[in-house]
């Protein structure tokens, strides 16, 4: 094996091992930078002795000996200055934590993702710090992924380091009611990496389709560690449903393609199993659906559906309106309104349109006047869905868009 | 991106012999340790295969053969489809399968390889209908 081929090796190595050997750590150390640093440290004696010694038959075991040993020896430094310092006679023995064998590995991945995604720090800290502790990530790689210089991403994971650091974040898992709001907080990170992905449309996007398998991967271990947890299942099914229809969103030119334009014989029915089999993991837990089902049981909706027209929009604008008690915001209320208009009938969509027209929020934002303009057309009110798809194509920096947004507006004029 | 690992069969698996019960219960932990770390899509093990058949085409004409096949090693006896990173990640991976003998074969999986805008589904609707009517 060349010098090369163990680097490869390493690369792939770290990518398995990071998580768990930097969970571990920390469980000694009580503070994941420091617990990173040590990591980091295995992981420059493995490239150094590697390459010689070839790699051993358990390289995360090796590693996670070698990064525990460090760690050791700095509270042995640590002590013996402290000593120096405080020039006290005192013997004092400070405790090296030994690990509890009965925790398992997964407890302390948990603690891991629970610690790097704390509300405390701003969302990109959060995500750069997950996307590098958990998902072993090169800041490298987080940068290219999110279109922003490696020096920026360096000085957040820094920076948020620092913050854990000084506030004294504990290692550990939030119980009681402070569960829900932590661990809505690590959805929400997870969410975040998977849009990121999932919205590319700018810049070297080769590596962001990766962030939604980042997400994913992100999502099924987090399932792993909480399964009695119906928001993180709910948030997989969503993430496998929407990233089933992959294949068919793209058209041969790369335009865009919608929804319900799309060859569903394109969809990967794998990933569509997969998430319909987590949204119905997430409901036989019980208690109800929070956002992320509620969102997922509409994907659920489309993916069931063999033809467009074959849609149960009844069931979609019911979910809406779940999702609007639970989670609600005038982009909920417009999609609720498309899918009540689908439903009902224009005459219906249309009455909660309306009461969508004096949203600050929506003012600037094309779809309301091209949603409006639609029902307009369907109720045979021409003049105003003209001026509606008008004022649309004047809304939408999408050049494609608006001169769709025009023609149809010209068109409600001919007919 | 995915990958197929393909198990290949032995003289055992192809008599119909199942494996020993320290054997299932080690493949088991395996299959959760990869299912933990995210990377487990799918997998199944296959029946012998005089359970199965092959057709062979030749123009319109078909021609199935029943199973058993022969040459074991290079029958199929179970498959994995796993996400990794890198060809290097998947390797990785099936270093760490509990098999004492035998091979297995990494294949990766054909993808695609972008993305694009999307809108909401519901507001997708909307933008169909707005290209049906002009005609696109």
């Amino acid at each position: 094996m060349t010098a090369s081929d163990t680097h490869r090796v390493i690369d792939a190595v770290w990518r398995i091992e990071s998580a768990r050997l930097i969970a571990g750590v920390a469980r000694l150390v009580r503070d994941i930078g420091l617990a990173e640093e040590l990591a980091q440290d295995a992981l420059v004696a493995a490239l150094e002795q590697w390459p010689e010694s070839g790699v051993p038959d358990n390289p995360g075991a090796w590693l996670m000996t070698i990064a525990k040993r460090r760690a050791i020896d700095l509270f042995r430094r640590n002590r013996t200055l402290e000593r120096k310092r405080e020039e006290v006679g005192r013997d004092q023995e400070i405790a090296v934590p030994q690990p509890d064998p009965h925790e398992e590995i997964g407890d302390d991945l948990l603690r891991l993702v629970f610690t790097a995604c704390h509300p405390i720090l701003p969302a990109p800290a959060r995500v750069a710090l997950t996307l590098r502790m958990v998902g072993g990530l090169t800041t490298e790689e987080i940068a290219r992924a999110f279109l922003v210089p490696e020096s920026t991403v360096a000085q957040r994971i820094v920076r948020a380091k620092r913050t854990l650091a000084e506030a004294k974040v504990p290692f550990e898992v939030p119980a009681g009611p402070e569960l829900v709001t932590r661990l809505a907080s690590v959805l929400e990170v997870i969410y975040l990496v998977f849009n990121e992905g999932y919205a590319a449309t700018a810049g070297d996007n080769w590596l962001r389709p990766a962030l939604c398998e980042d997400a994913l991967r992100l999502g099924r271990i987090l399932a792993e560690l909480t399964p009695r947890e119906s928001e993180v299942l709910g948030l997989v099914a969503l993430m496998e449903i929407q990233a089933s229809r992959t294949r068919a969103r793209i058209g041969p030119g790369g335009e865009p393609v919608l929804l319900l334009d799309q060859e569903r014989g394109r969809w990967d029915q794998l990933l569509i199993r997969r998430g319909l089999a987590a949204l119905e993991r997430a409901d036989a837990l019980g208690g109800g659906r929070g956002p992320y089902a509620l969102q997922a049981s509409i994907a659920a909706c489309h993916a069931r559906a063999r033809t467009p027209e074959a849609t149960d929009w009844v069931r979609i604008a019911a979910l809406y309106e779940a999702l609007a008690r639970t989670a609600g915001s005038p982009i909920v209320e417009l999609n609720r309104a498309v899918a009540l208009g689908m439903a009902f009938g224009p005459a219906v969509g249309l009455e909660l349109v309306d009461q969508l027209t004096g949203e600050p929020s929506l003012r600037t934002y094309h779809l309301l006047p091209s949603v409006r303009g639609d029902l307009l057309v369907k109720l045979g009110r021409g003049e105003e869905a003209r001026a509606e798809f008008e004022r649309a194509a004047s809304l939408t920096r999408n050049t494609r868009e608006r001169d769709l947004l025009l023609r149809r507006a010209a068109d409600v004029v001919s007919s | 991106m995915r990958f197929m690992v393909l198990v290949k069969a032995s003289d055992e698996s192809e008599a119909g012999v199942l494996p020993k019960q320290d054997a299932l219960a080690a493949m088991m932990k395996y299959n959760e340790e990869l299912a933990r770390a995210g990377v487990m899509l799918a997998g199944e093990g296959l029946c012998d295969t005089s359970k199965g058949a092959r057709i062979a085409y030749s123009g319109s004409k078909r021609t199935v053969v029943d199973g058993p096949f022969t040459e074991a090693k290079e029958l199929v006896a179970g498959f994995w489809l796993i996400q990794a990173k890198s060809r290097d990640e998947a390797v990785e991976w099936l270093k760490r399968a509990p098999f004492e003998d035998g091979e297995v074969e990494i294949r990766q999986v054909f993808e695609p390889d972008d993305f694009g805008a999307e809108f909401t589904p519901e507001l997708r609707a909307a933008g169909e209908r707005l290209r049906a009517q002009t005609g696109q």
